[in-house]
């Protein structure tokens, strides 16, 4: 409630015609995709990207929406009505993950060739960083483009790279250069369909099943140099810039999915009668009910002051790192608190809670881990 | 092919809240949406407009904020909108409705379908649409499956529960659309971001020339005294058995002593 208060006409029509989208092609499949542990992304995005909804807040020369961050906000908070966090994970690379950068710092060519088809749904995307040597530690990593003539030559391999068994363009990080620091990375656009290109395996996962997750391999794969974002060598500060509209996702995803698993427990907590009584009665769970809707509140405010910095061009870094810490707290507490709360129930596989909570796990250590979150925040605090 | 479509808002009863302590529906922050078989008659209407060209306009009769419903409908690809909105036409039941849209109806010149709904969630009277076509002096094809044009004529097939029925008759005619008919579009985004930029005036019973007599509450006859909820009473059973004269008998004998007979 309030939310008008933010949000326009035109905002909660986008709204709309997303959470009909969501009711009507996602919901009705998602355990199927759960069980196959991959979901059709090439079908699933032509859809969206038919509707307009891969490019809600990109420019409309290449197929966008041109609209504001009110707009992608109301559509993040849609994507949660998913019942499940692999799908909206698989649209937020798409949308928030993979081509921010290529938005931001692509050349007209690079933005034609691979923004537009991702907006229009004909192109699969995934964001390459992260190799089972460099997670946390980005500047650790190792995959090394070297230039040679107009083309630049990827060696190395990555891992947990959601998509990464569908993408057909990947946006990755290399490293450019052997000189420490963080000048010596550029970021890439890759075509999965380049000779050298593998993927060496699809992962199993505790959670986000209905999400492919692959390790990728490169063996000397020729990359045109014009495939390369923006400056020679700032890759990494560009990702960093990514990874801000990556984070960001996280805050509504988990507002509105706390919101909704906190009101499902209710209504379990209402017809399940324990000592003569519905559970619903006893204060300790209802205090603590109260206590992680109040979080939820405080977490989607801290998003709309978000949006409103972003709005004025502010930098939200240091709000967007608080963000996702406490998205990654409130949604770990919440699905492990109602999970105890169905009792031995919630322990069935079959419970949408205990999907929630195997999914939820993976806040606080993906897009950049809580602790992470805590390095950076302390960093811009000054200490 | 000129169509109107008459949509209705309601609310949205998936999401309704109840007071444990009064009993009371919760109606602050209650979502309203269109009601979800008027979105098969915008299906309807859309379809047809693609198949054999021209326009569709949508009418809603209610307070100011069926705006949202109508611009809802605009972002699905209709064409334009009217909103009729007054206070006198607040308390409307299923002739007073009728009678208004019928009016508005013709404020447009007419059209060569109107499509509605078969029936409002909150209402379930399935009434309006027979009504209206009553009032504008059209055929009625109600409860379609499936509507076909051909040159002037329109063929039908109507669902009577498990029978299904084919009509036809000569354009302009009234239809009232079935939930199975179709599966009504999501709204794309470039039609929601037009949606946006539209008019959508506002008429009132003076810009249809209605008598406020005859719209609202003042003009609906029915009256509503009560509403309950049914008590679940268990019934007796008791089951007759023999030759069928022998229980027709028993049974007119058992409606005497109970003195229905
Ligand atoms: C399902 C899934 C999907 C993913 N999708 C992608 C993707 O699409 N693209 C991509 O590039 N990556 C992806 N990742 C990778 C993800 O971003 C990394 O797993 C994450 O950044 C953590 O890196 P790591 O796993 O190497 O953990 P490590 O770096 O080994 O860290 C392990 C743990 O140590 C702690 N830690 C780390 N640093 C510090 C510190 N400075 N102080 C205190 N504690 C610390 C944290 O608790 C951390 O969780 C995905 C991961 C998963 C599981």
């Amino acid at each position: 409630m309030g939310s008008e208060m933010y949000f326009g006409k035109e905002h909660e029509m986008v709204r709309r015609a997303v959470r009909d989208f969501v009711d009507k092609v996602i919901n009705p499949r998602v355990d199927e995709w759960e069980e196959a542990e991959i979901a059709p992304l090439h079908e699933l995005f032509k859809k969206m990207g038919d509707l307009g909804f891969l490019g809600i807040r990109y420019d409309p020369k290449y197929g966008g929406g041109g609209m504001d961050y009110w707009a992608e906000t109301a559509f993040l908070e849609e994507l949660a009505r998913i019942h499940c966090g692999g799908i909206p994970m698989a649209i937020a690379v798409q949308t928030n993950m993979a081509t921010p950068a290529i938005d931001e710092f692509g050349s007209e060519f690079l933005k034609e060739k691979y923004l537009a088809p991702a907006i229009a749904g004909d192109l699969v995307a995934a964001i390459a960083v992260t190799e089972p040597g460099a997670g946390s530690d980005v500047a650790a990593l190792t995959t090394f483009a070297q230039k040679d003539g107009d083309h630049y030559v990827i060696n190395g391999s990555k891992t947990y790279i959601t998509n990464g068994t569908q993408a057909d363009f990947l946006t990755l990080l290399a490293r450019t250069s052997e000189n420490p620091g963080y000048h010596s990375f550029s970021l890439f656009v890759v075509e999965t369909k380049t000779p050298g290109f593998s993927v060496s395996r699809k992962l199993k996962k505790m959670g986000m099943r209905s999400s492919d997750t692959a390790e990728l391999f490169f063996d000397n794969v020729r990359v045109p140099a014009e495939n390369l974002i923006g400056a020679e060598n700032e890759g990494f500060i560009q990702q960093m810039m990514q990874f801000q509209h990556e984070r960001f996702t996280v805050l509504p995803f988990s507002y509105v999915a706390a919101k909704r698993i906190i009101e499902e427990t209710i209504e379990h907590l209402k017809k399940r009668i324990v000592f003569g009584k519905p559970l619903i009665t006893k204060q300790v769970l209802r205090h603590r009910l109260a206590e992680w809707l109040s979080d939820a509140e405080a977490l989607k405010q801290l998003a709309y002051h978000i949006v409103r910095m972003k709005t004025a061009r502010q930098d939200a870094s240091k709000e967007i790192s608080m963000g996702k810490l406490l998205a990654a707290q409130l949604m770990n507490k919440v699905t492990d608190g109602c999970l105890q709360m169905y009792g031995g129930l919630g322990f069935m596989e079959e419970m949408p809670i205990s999907r929630a909570y195997r999914d939820s796990r993976l806040i606080a250590i993906g897009g950049g881990a809580s602790e992470i979150m805590c390095e950076i925040i302390a960093r811009l605090e000054g200490f | 092919m000129n169509i109107i479509v008459c949509i209705k808002q309601v609310p949205n009863v998936k999401e309704v809240k109840w007071d444990p302590d009064t009993g009371n529906l919760i109606r602050t922050g209650l979502p309203s949406i269109i009601n979800v078989n008027d979105k098969n008659a915008l299906e309807a209407a859309l379809v047809l407009k693609e198949k054999h060209g021209g326009k569709v306009t949508v009418i809603s009769m209610g307070p100011p904020q069926v705006e949202e419903s109508l611009r809802e409908a605009l972002g699905m690809g209709v064409d334009e909108a009217v909103q009729l909105s007054d206070k006198a036409f607040a308390g409307a039941d299923c002739w007073a409705t009728s009678h208004t849209l019928a009016l508005a109806v013709k404020k447009l010149s007419g059209a060569d379908l109107v499509l509605l709904g078969v029936e409002a969630m909150d209402g379930n009277t399935a009434q309006v649409g027979p009504e209206l076509a009553e009032a504008l002096g059209l055929p009625i094809l109600s409860y379609a499956l499936s509507i076909d044009v051909d040159g002037k004529a329109v063929k039908v097939t109507q669902k009577l529960g498990d029978v299904v029925r084919v009509l036809e008759a000569d354009l302009p005619a009234v239809i009232t659309v079935e939930k199975e008919a179709n599966e009504p579009r999501v709204a794309p985004m470039d039609c929601v971001l037009e949606a946006c930029e539209k008019d959508v005036p506002v008429w009132k019973a003076e810009t249809i020339g209605a008598d406020e007599e005859n719209c609202g509450l003042k003009g609906s006859p029915t009256r509503l005294r009560k509403i309950f909820s049914p008590k679940v009473t268990r019934g007796q059973v008791e089951l007759f058995s023999g030759s069928l004269d022998e229980v027709a008998e028993k049974f007119v004998a058992k409606l005497k002593e109970l003195y229905y007979l």
